[in-house]
């Protein structure tokens, strides 16, 4: 379990990047679910903390495929494959993802 | 329509062929190509490919999934000679033709030369960047001529493998026509922060034994000379066929040719007066040739995003919209001499362009709420 950053520093609408390996990228949607994947894209290199946010889905901020936060998967090419979903966990105030230990990062 | 023809397997080839998929159409799919390799992608030629850290296979646009559920009837390794649009055939250079009630034009272009450097490296195919990563050995003295996107890139790749490398310009400073002086300066410093030596102004005039001459006389010395000068759309083919092409393959602003069943997509087509040669736009064009196409007549029309990226040195270039290279520039976060900012181009009070160095997420936000979003988006196959 990592910590990622308090509730009050992802406000909804916002995503933090988690540094990793491997790194992982946080959602806060305008619906106040809070949501981790995986950050870089299953495409190239990107960042998908850096992408647009529209609901529960991001689109990755280089060419655009749109992943769907609950599930990793992507719902758009370029991307075919999904990226992890992690489980997070909100204690006093502290926003924690679970699931990543040592293993996960290759 | 029982059977359509893509005409060339790249990327705008590929989408089509997708899209024509997700759009319901069960026909039979006609992928003529006249390189001999499945599909791939381009961006990476220049970059990671070259520099030897992505794979041959990390290039591939389709994977064993796509080609099951595409069932294309692939042609690869023939070229189109012709098209005739009364017989409704498409004629190969191997002797065979293929009869098609519909035709997708996405035959894209090839490296322009110059005059003078015949036997110099250009970079458009899978081939030429495996030339070219062969030619790159330690030691070599790399000169580029052209530094726009592609030159560019070339000139970091070559860079992060240590080698020298002399970038030659005709202009006054890198990618000005495109992106105006200011942020041409930021490009053209890039290259300086990096050690390339970048000559802006100069005129080529060909290839010489130790290298590259100039037009004032001088010789600037080359182990390795690449020309990076652009792309010719690939339309020689066409002559004869009644379609009008010069510069690309004329479409209105469905990406529909003067015959309705045959639309144009990706750099080769010249949609409303221009074309475009970036990979966002060959994606996005697709669906909306292909929606045309199976409609019969221009039911959409297309909307171009402007967006490409560029990878530079430790830089990610990304532009967005169809800034004029005199449209107001105005930073709104960094400055040019930072190493990550975002600025925006307006003209007569609306934002018409959107660029970043190194600043992905500010990028989309803006590009989101002053440029909009592409229409239409590509469904996933398979
Ligand atoms: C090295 C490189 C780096 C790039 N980097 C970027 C980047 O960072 N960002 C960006 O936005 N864009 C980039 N691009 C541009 C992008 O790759 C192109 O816009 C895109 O490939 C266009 O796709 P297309 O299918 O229209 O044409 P093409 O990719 O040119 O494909 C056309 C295909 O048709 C075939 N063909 C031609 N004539 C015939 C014929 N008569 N019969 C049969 N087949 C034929 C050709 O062999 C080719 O395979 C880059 C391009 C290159 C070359
Ligand atoms: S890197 Fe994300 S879609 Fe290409």
């Amino acid at each position: 379990m990592i910590r990622a950053c308090t509730v009050d520093e992802l406000p909804p609408g916002e995503s933090v990047r988690v540094p990793g390996p491997p790194a992982i990228a946080v959602f806060h949607t305008e619906e106040g679910e809070l949501y981790a994947i995986g950050d870089t894209c299953s495409h190239q290199d990107a960042s998908l903390a850096d992408g647009w946010l529209e609901g529960c889905f991001v689109e990755c901020p280089l060419h655009a495929a749109l992943f769907d936060l609950r599930t990793g998967m992507p719902t758009c090419l370029p991307a075919k494959d999904p990226v992890p979903t992690y489980a997070v966990v909100v204690d006093e105030g502290v926003i924690y993802v679970q699931g990543v230990a040592g293993e996960d990062a290759a | 329509m029982k059977r359509i023809a893509v005409v060339g397997a790249s990327l705008a080839g590929v989408r089509a062929a997708q899209e024509l998929r997700a759009q319901g159409y069960d026909g039979g799919i006609v992928l003529i190509g006249s390189e001999p390799h499945l599909p791939y992608d381009r961006p990476p030629l220049s970059k990671g490919f070259l520099a030897g850290t992505a794979s041959r296979e990390s290039l591939d646009l389709l994977d064993a999934g796509d080609l099951a559920s595409l069932a294309l009837d692939f042609r690869l390794g023939v070229e189109a000679t012709a098209l005739d649009p009364a017989e409704r055939r498409v004629r190969l250079s191997d002797g065979t033709s293929v009869h098609a009630d519909g035709v997708v034009i996405a035959t894209g272009g090839r490296a322009r030369t110059l005059p003078g450097f015949e036997g110099a490296f250009v970079l458009r195919t899978v081939d030429d960047a495996l030339a070219l990563r062969a030619a790159l050995v330690p030691g070599v003295r790399v000169a580029i001529v052209g530094a726009g996107f592609i030159g560019a890139e070339v000139a970091s790749t070559c860079r992060s493998l240590g080698l020298d490398v002399v970038v030659l310009e005709a202009l006054a400073a890198p990618l000005a026509p495109v992106l105006g002086p200011a942020l041409a300066e930021v490009c053209a410093r890039l290259h300086v922060d990096h050690g390339t030596d970048l000559r802006c102004g100069v005129q080529v005039t060909g290839l010489a034994p130790a290298g590259v001459s100039l037009a004032s006389g001088s010789v600037v010395p080359a182990d390795v000379v690449v020309t990076g000068v652009g792309m010719t759309p690939a339309t020689e083919w066409l002559a004869g066929s009644g379609l009008k092409v010069g510069n690309g393959v004329h479409t209105d602003a469905g990406l529909v040719t003067s015959l309705p069943q045959v639309v144009a997509v990706g750099d080769v087509a010249r949609f409303a007066g221009r074309r475009h040669e970036h990979w966002t736009n060959a994606s996005e064009q697709a669906p909306v040739a292909v929606a045309n196409l199976l409609a019969g007549h221009t039911a959409r029309t297309y909307t171009p995003s402007g967006y490409v990226w560029s990878d530079q040195y430790s830089g990610r270039l990304q532009l967005a919209g169809h800034p004029r290279p005199d449209d107001t520039l105005s930073f709104v976060d960094g400055d040019p001499s930072s190493s990550s900012f975002v600025a925006t181009f307006t003209r007569d009070g609306s934002t018409t362009g959107v660029f970043a160095l190194n600043n992905a997420k500010l990028f989309n936000r803006l590009r989101r709420q002053a440029l909009g979003r592409p229409e239409f988006q590509p469904a996933v196959q398979g």
